[in-house]
């Protein structure tokens, strides 16, 4: 394959994978870094609120802490649905596109 | 009145032997066929790229679960309860970052190492230099944790002297990563997750078999002995700045270690990437939460007094524990798991550390990039040579020295001299060659001369009475300096050649094809 890479990053559909691609990763990464960092703060600013009970034998921050591990995982696998779907089907088009032309 | 046991740990342990020895003998096995089918660079630093997603998951969370983390924190939580599982929080948010920043453009702009990526349009030496002093500072201060880490504890818990201790894991892992390069280092730490794994699930199962499977009946237990303080936060986190710190080196640092992002090159292609990172961050996760679950059941079961009684640190928590659910035969398991865990770790660093001389070092600085095949395996395995006796050299050196504030250490320069630059590098098209050069040594150094004059080292070693620098891990300054000293060197002198190809680097960062 020989296209000028100016071209192809100035098509529509480039631009569009490139904006897609960027606000599904900025949208998870805001959400992990939100999540994570405001666990941290509550835990410098208001450490008795994770510690108060929630039944005998459960404190809240346990909840919350088994809460931002399951988030991790699950955001990751957020991206990879959404990678493996619609990002590599749109990379897919734009590479055909490029044969054929 | 519950019983009081005498442990065994310290003394020579049939069980364990017998474990140790069938590890030992199937990894060298592994090796050996491993060997016969490494010739190539691609095979020596990637494995040929013949791992699966899932196996690379696996290897991923073999790499990041250290015996520091499965022993550390399980009996961090044994003594302080609630505050090991933040620690272990911090570990594992990192992974999602590199799924959504940095996984993609790895794999699809590299060949083996993050210097690629980083090198790809800039000129190659001084960048190559610049990012071959922050992996290999990575790699350096993470091996000396982990070895002088495992002499103690191999010393501990089979009664073996240290120096012998720290002499055979050099050997071992000399060999494993020498004659099977990447493919035996990688399955290496596939059997060490799987064995760790399981073996901390069954550990787990045992212990919450007698609290009618409800971990919450655990932690009442706990509450009842110790009181409310192990199911709140203490004093792990006080200080928002000294958090947000850790949080930053922590989170963006395992963006950053080497070892770990060299192992996106051993997959075949990027939806296999993906798989891995989702893979790994599931495991780790799970493993976490083990460790939790561990750590109570210590507290619990064995004691604090006992626990601290062993070890001030409480790293012999999992440990006891597994003597008091199962007896001598299943602390053996559990010590031959732990033992093959450093193995493990230390493999994947020094593979790592000897691609960056070869490869970053050797072939692209001063041969610049004409070194054939067997010229350039020959030198990565040279390099795995001397920088195994130097893990042991540095192993016997540190014995005895408070070395805990070297992982920390590494997570933060991983996070100021090796993310920014790798992350500039992709996504800001006037990022100049003197940017990256900058921005690489400004992190670098700022992580290392903050940590001398911070509480961790100027107060807590160095034994002065205040710290110069107020915050406990460096990585708020030392990474935000990474970053605006990457911009300024990029206005400073700005690189059109590296410009110009930024459209071609683009088009592969997304498509994965090159153009030209």
């Amino acid at each position: 394959m020989k296209k000028d890479p100016d071209a192809i990053i100035d098509s529509p559909e480039f631009k569009a994978l490139v904006a897609t691609q960027w606000s599904v990763s900025a949208v998870l990464s805001i959400i992990m870094l939100g999540v994570y960092f405001g666990f941290i703060l509550v835990l410098a600013f208001n450490k008795a609120l994770l510690g108060s009970m929630v039944s005998e034998g459960l404190s809240l921050g346990i909840p919350v802490g088994l809460f931002v591990i399951v988030l991790a995982w699950g955001l990751t696998g957020i991206y990879v649905y959404w990678a493996n779907d619609k990002y590599d089907a749109a990379v897919n088009a734009i590479r055909q596109s490029l044969r054929r032309s | 009145m519950e019983q009081q046991f005498i442990t065994t740990i310290g003394q020579p342990n049939l069980t364990s032997i017998l474990f140790f020895f069938v590890f030992i003998t199937v990894t060298m096995f592994i090796t050996y066929y491993a060997a016969k089918k490494t010739k190539t660079t691609a095979d020596f630093y990637a494995a040929g790229g013949g791992i699966s997603g899932f196996q690379n998951g696996l290897a991923l969370a073999g790499d990041y679960m250290s015996a520091a983390s499965f022993l550390g924190i399980a009996g961090l939580v044994s003594l302080k309860g609630y505050d090991g599982l933040i620690y272990s929080i911090g570990f594992l948010v990192g992974w999602p970052i590199i799924m959504f920043l940095i996984a993609e453009p790895l794999r699809n702009l590299g060949k083996y190492t993050f210097a690629d990526v980083v090198a790809y349009r800039l000129s190659q030496k001084p960048v190559r230099i610049a990012a071959s002093v922050g992996s290999l500072m990575t790699v350096c201060f993470y091996l000396i944790a982990q070895m002088v880490g495992s002499g103690s504890l191999i010393h501990m818990v089979f009664g073996l002297p240290y120096e012998i201790a720290i002499v055979f894991v050099g050997a071992v892992m000399i060999c494993y990563v020498l004659f099977g390069g990447m493919l035996a280092t990688t399955w290496v730490q596939i059997i060490k997750a799987v064995l760790l794994l399981s073996g901390a699930t069954i550990l787990v199962i045992m212990v919450l078999y007698r609290f009618d499977m409800n971990p919450v009946n655990l932690f009442a237990a706990a509450q009842a002995k110790y009181g409310d303080k192990v199911l709140a936060p203490g004093g792990l986190v006080s200080n928002p700045w000294d958090a947000m710190s850790l949080g930053l080196a922590l989170m963006f640092g395992t963006a950053g270690l080497p070892h770990i992002l060299m192992r996106f090159y051993t997959v075949p292609d990027a939806k296999a990437a993906r798989k891995s990172v989702f893979v790994a961050t599931g495991f780790i996760g799970f493993f976490y939460i083990l460790t939790f679950i561990i750590g109570f059941g210590a507290m619990v079961l064995v004691g604090q007094d006992i626990i601290s009684g062993m070890d001030k640190g409480g790293n012999m928590a999992a440990l006891l524990l597994a003597e008091a659910t199962g007896g001598t035969v299943f602390l053996g398991f559990i010590a031959a798991v732990a033992f093959a865990t450093i193995l493990a770790v230390v493999s994947g660093l020094t593979l790592a550390g000897a691609t960056t001389l070869s490869h970053d070092l050797y072939v692209n600085v001063f041969r610049g990039g004409h070194a054939n095949e067997q010229e350039e395996v020959r030198v990565a395995k040279i390099a795995t040579l001397c920088l195994g006796v130097v893990a042991v050299v540095l192993g016997l050196v540190f014995k005895g020295q408070n070395v805990a504030f070297m992982v920390g250490l590494a997570f933060a320069i991983a996070a100021s001299a090796n993310f920014p630059a790798l992350l500039l590098s992709i996504m800001w098209r006037r990022f100049s060659t003197m940017g990256a050069v900058f921005s690489i040594v400004t992190g670098t150094t700022l992580a290392v001369v903050l940590i001398v004059i911070s509480p961790t080292v100027w107060v807590d070693i160095l034994k002065n009475p205040t710290a110069i620098f107020p915050l406990k891990n460096p990585a708020l300054i030392s990474m935000t300096g990474a970053f605006i000293a990457g911009w300024i060197g990029s206005v400073i002198k700005r690189d059109e050649r590296a410009e110009s190809l930024y459209p071609e680097q683009k088009v592969r960062n997304y498509l994965g094809v090159s153009v030209e």
